[in-house]
């Protein structure tokens, strides 16, 4: 077969969804029908493999998969399936994945209807030229309104959801339609065998044997075992030791083809001279131009990442450098703190992406934490005219030499069943918002939009959402810019010592409230010690709420034990156990979740 | 070697008190019957002849629940596997009102010199709130029982931080209690243990216990009670008059070995801990099987050996003695643990002089802060 003609029957593509819609479970069906797995092999969820995404069923990584289908006439055809993440903090890796993909099949929930989310990611699939393919999925649910969806897709997305397939990917129905139609609905992948190579890196992992490994989309040209190769943006040359697909497992071939989406190893043990988004060509014959890479996205959460136990700094700075390989919106720094000594202050664009990088590290590199309370950044002008940009609250000057502060504020937009409109408004209030536009989408459900100081949001504003709306909240957001804010700085102190790791910024209003409810809880999360600790938070100078931790009076095993030494010293372990996870600041020993616990603010 | 003590668990009661987490099942006399004949086994096994030891402690359960003829049966048991002599000390635990004459008389005939009491309080309301049968008088009653028989080494249990006990309420406890004037008073705080009644109600919220404060306060009350009486404190939980002091709790604090016989029991040979098979029946097959119904041997080195020393050792108003220590490990304390006993010197939580290191008052209040410094890290 001509490579020509090979070409023509490869389709890119991969399944956007909102979480729990079904995006998984439909992988599973697809690589089923396709026989990518043996029944034997099959393991629920196949595409995601990370413990983490199992557990929270939901999708980081992406995954490359590729998968040959029969089609009736006889053809045979190659997929290649990339999978994309739903939640709203991953639009970027969404990006990077659509941008090796002609078409993109779009599962939408029978009962629930379309959600933000993904509203969001459909928009950047269109904006990159994909072909959408609309799919209703669990239509076994009782609640299943497959009618009001396909007015519901074409009224909000505006694409055209007549021919929609109908489909319960968990019992298999609709599965042998959709690769049907990826077949006849999605274009084979442009782009010329004949000209200079050009592949797109869109994600790679590292391999302690092998370094690198790339994921690559091949746009034109081909790429094959002892190629030397440059990358476009680094400069850096290689020579390709192996290229190959996943089928799902890693499968070695000796070349790949325009259209091809694989791997590809070179020999690179410096993570920094392969990123993601750059280019591959070849040394000789290169391409003139790279392929537009992609934007990096500006992390807008921040915060401190500290080792319990000093001696892991430079494992954790391992980590993170590992991390960072394959997720360039993931920022870091070394960075001092007073109570917590050295660590990394560290952006990322969003809270469930903070949370993610963080049990990373704790699982998978095995280090113990403390995560100081997420940051947004701050645009401070000082009296003396001076513009500084503050990631960590604890290094915002002084009330007095402050002359304006400037915070982030985002659109956020919040789609909701009406009757749940009111509690969400109260919400968006109490975060600070100013109301800008609400619009029916139908006759059940609104969109509402306020805009919100980013701050408000990227603590617990989701998870209030969510519980004031029995989940049918589902919310979106986009930076809209600087405003200015009356905001000043809240230090904590514990036993008469500023933390400066428990300073947060808090709008003036609030800033009363906040402190009371803040040392009552800092009372209740640090354990009793040896001595009285009286927390207190303050503005500048002035102590504006204090509370006291009681000293311990008796911590002594008086209990009948007879002979049974055994329980004795698996007690003690334990105590001491829960020590290790504590920090020693200052002379009072704090547990990891105290220095989250400044953002939590208590409903009633 | 020569093993100095043997526990032997008798695992009936007529009633499960609330609190209670040891091995413990409803009284039926098959089962008790089948038992003897599994403890019978087990004793065959770990001592094919006769052994001398210097203590014997019954405990339980409830060991006078047994018939007459079970427990002249079981007392029979332990004579033909041990010397029993006038010298050694040799306990049997009761519960106010299950000993009549009769058992008393049997007891004493055996060689039992010694019996510790459950009392717990002295307050009939929370005896019933606290699910034990008892009532006040029968403590009396069997107190009197048991001197009149020559029995006189008696200790008694009381509990504190009781679920709606006040500091007043123990006091007269406290106060009920050393009026019996006996050589030896153990006092023990309620800790609330998964699987028991309390726990259960603990975590639906319909029980609390007396805040840390109060559980304090009694502590310290029960101290200087115990003191004013001319009783030693000569142990965290423990209170005697000069030469009274429980021999048999002595051996677990000063890291001795001991035999562990019957359900659930621990036993403590050279190199290891021994936890035997708890629920009844697979005790009673097992023990009929191969006389070994152990369900897990915990290896014990010479670092779990050194750490044991010092958290158990340290209990004890002597404390630890040096030269013991070195005697035994080869080390030096110093040696060993040198940066925990500076830093819980500073703290004010231990003492030290040539001969030993013992806590302070303070320390015996915080004493988990103290014997935890003392677990080696790996």
């Amino acid at each position: 077969m001509s490579s020509q003609s090979k070409q023509q029957r490869v389709r890119n593509f991969s399944i956007i969804a909102h979480i729990d819609h079904g995006k998984s479970t439909l992988a599973d069906r697809i690589l089923e029908k396709t026989k990518a797995l043996t029944q034997r092999e099959m393991k629920e969820q196949f595409l995601d493999a990370m413990d983490l995404e199992r557990e929270r069923g939901i999708t980081i990584k992406l995954n490359a998969v590729q998968l040959n289908y029969l089609h009736e006439n006889g053809d045979d055809y190659t997929f290649h399936l990339i999978d994309t993440p739903g939640h709203v903090d991953f639009t970027y890796e969404v990006s990077r994945s659509l941008a090796a993909c002609e078409g993109a099949v779009l599962v939408v929930d029978a009962a629930q209807g379309i959600e933000a989310q993904t509203l969001a990611n459909v928009y950047l699939a269109l904006e990159n030229d994909l072909e959408i393919i609309p799919v209703i999925n669990k239509i076994d649910l009782p609640s299943a309104e497959p009618e009001r969806i396909k007015q519901e897709i074409e009224d909000v997305i505006g694409i055209d959801a007549s021919d929609a397939i109908l489909a319960s990917a968990k019992d298999g129905v609709g599965v042998d339609e959709i690769l049907e139609r990826i077949v006849t609905d999605i274009p084979a992948p442009a782009g010329s065998p004949d000209d200079p190579l050009k592949a797109l890196i869109f994600d790679s992992l590292y391999d302690s044997y092998r370094g690198v490994i790339a994921y690559i989309c091949v746009r034109e040209g081909s790429i094959k075992v002892g190629d030397k190769i440059k990358m476009m943006q680094t400069g850096k040359e290689f020579e390709v030791n192996e290229v190959g697909v996943f089928r799902p497992k890693p499968t070695p071939l000796e070349e790949l083809n325009v259209g091809d989406v694989g791997y590809m190893t070179a020999s690179i043990k410096n993570i920094g001279d392969s990123r993601v988004g750059d280019t591959i060509t070849q040394v000789k014959n290169p391409a003139e131009e790279p392929l537009p890479g992609y934007k990096r996205l500006n992390p807008m959460v921040f915060c401190g990442m500290y080792p319990v136990d000093a001696s892991n700094y430079n494992d954790l700075r391992d980590a993170l450098e590992r991390l960072e390989l394959n997720d360039s919106s993931l920022q870091y720094e070394a960075e001092t703190s007073q109570a917590l000594g050295f660590g990394f202050r560290c952006g990322f664009l969003g809270m469930l992406h903070m949370e993610i990088i963080q049990e990373r590290i704790e699982r998978e590199y095995g280090i113990d934490l403390i995560t100081t309370a997420p940051s947004v950044i701050y645009q401070v002008k000082t009296t003396d005219d001076e513009d500084i940009m503050i990631d960590n609250p604890s290094m915002m000057p002084d009330n007095q030499r402050v002359n304006e502060v400037q915070e982030p504020f985002v659109k956020a937009t919040v789609m909701v069943p009406e009757d749940y409109v009111g509690p969400v408004m109260k919400i968006c209030e109490r975060k600070r918002g100013n109301f800008m536009d609400m619009q029916y989408l139908d006759d059940n459900r609104v969109n509402i939009v306020y805009e919100i100081p980013l701050s408000e949001i990227v603590y617990d504003f989701f998870d209030s959402l969510k519980s004031q709306t029995k989940g049918y909240a589902s919310f979106d957001y986009e930076m809209i810019g600087y405003r200015d804010s009356n905001l000043v700085k809240m230090d904590i102190l514990l036993n008469g010592d500023t933390i400066d790791a428990l300073s947060f910024i808090v709008h003036r209003d609030f800033a009363y409230e906040r402190g009371k409810q803040i040392v009552e809880k800092l009372k209740d999360l640090i354990p009793r010690q040896q001595f009285e600790v009286p927390v207190q938070a303050a503005i500048g100078n002035k102590i504006i709420a204090r509370s006291t931790i009681k000293a311990i009076r008796k911590n002594v095993l008086s209990k009948c034990y007879g002979g049974d030494i055994t329980r004795k010293r698996k007690l003690l372990e334990k105590q001491k156990e829960g020590k290790k996870r504590m920090k020693m600041v200052g002379s009072v020993e704090v547990p990891q979740e105290a220095f989250m616990s400044v953002l939590e603010i208590n409903d009633d | 070697m020569r093993i100095p003590s043997a526990y032997i668990h008798i695992p009936f009661c007529q009633q499960i008190c609330h609190y209670c987490d040891f091995t413990k099942f409803f009284y039926t006399e098959k089962q008790a019957d089948d038992y003897l004949d599994a403890l019978e086994n087990e004793m065959n096994h770990y001592l094919p002849e006769p052994v001398q030891v210097e203590t014997i402690f019954v405990g339980g359960g409830t060991p006078t629940i047994l018939s007459e003829a079970q427990l002249r049966r079981f007392l029979q048991m332990v004579d033909e596997h041990f010397h029993i002599s006038g010298d050694m000390e040799y306990t049997f635990e009761a519960n106010p009102g299950d000993l009549n004459s009769e058992k008393i008389q049997l007891l004493a005939a055996y060689g039992v010199n010694r019996v510790s009491m459950g009392v717990q309080v002295f307050d009939d309301a929370m005896l019933e709130k606290i699910g034990r049968l008892h009532r006040k008088k029968d403590v009396y009653t069997n107190i009197e029982a048991l001197l009149n028989k020559d029995i006189s080494n008696i200790s008694i249990d009381l509990m504190y931080a009781l679920p709606g006990q006040s500091v007043h309420d123990f006091e007269e406890t406290i106060d009920e209690a050393l009026a019996f004037n006996l050589p030896h008073y153990s006092s023990y705080s309620l800790q609330i243990e998964p699987k028991t009644v309390f726990y259960q109600r603990y975590k639906r919220g319909e029980l609390s216990k007396p805040p840390e404060e109060d559980e304090a306060v009694m502590y310290e009350m029960l101290q200087r009670k115990m003191n004013d009486a001319g009783l030693n404190h000569y142990e965290i939980s423990n209170f005697a008059a000069e030469g009274y002091e429980s021999q048999h709790n002595l051996t677990y604090w000063n890291n001795h070995f001991y035999y562990g016989f019957g359900a659930g029991a621990h036993g403590y040979l050279p190199g290891k801990r021994l936890i035997n098979i708890r629920p009844l029946p697979a005790y009673v097959k097992q023990a009929c099987e191969n006389g070994r119904p152990v369900l897990h041997e915990e290896p014990i080195g010479r670092k779990e050996m050194m750490e044991e020393e010092m958290f158990l050792g340290l209990r004890k108003a002597e404390g630890v003695q040096k030269a013991v220590f070195q005697e035994r490990y080869n080390r030096s304390m110093h040696n060993v643990y040198q940066e925990a006993i500076t830093s819980l010197q500073n703290r004010g939580l231990l003492q030290e002089d040539e001969v030993a290191v013992r806590l302070t008052s303070k320390g015996k209040m915080l004493g988990n802060e103290v014997f935890q410094a003392f677990l080696i890290d790996d």
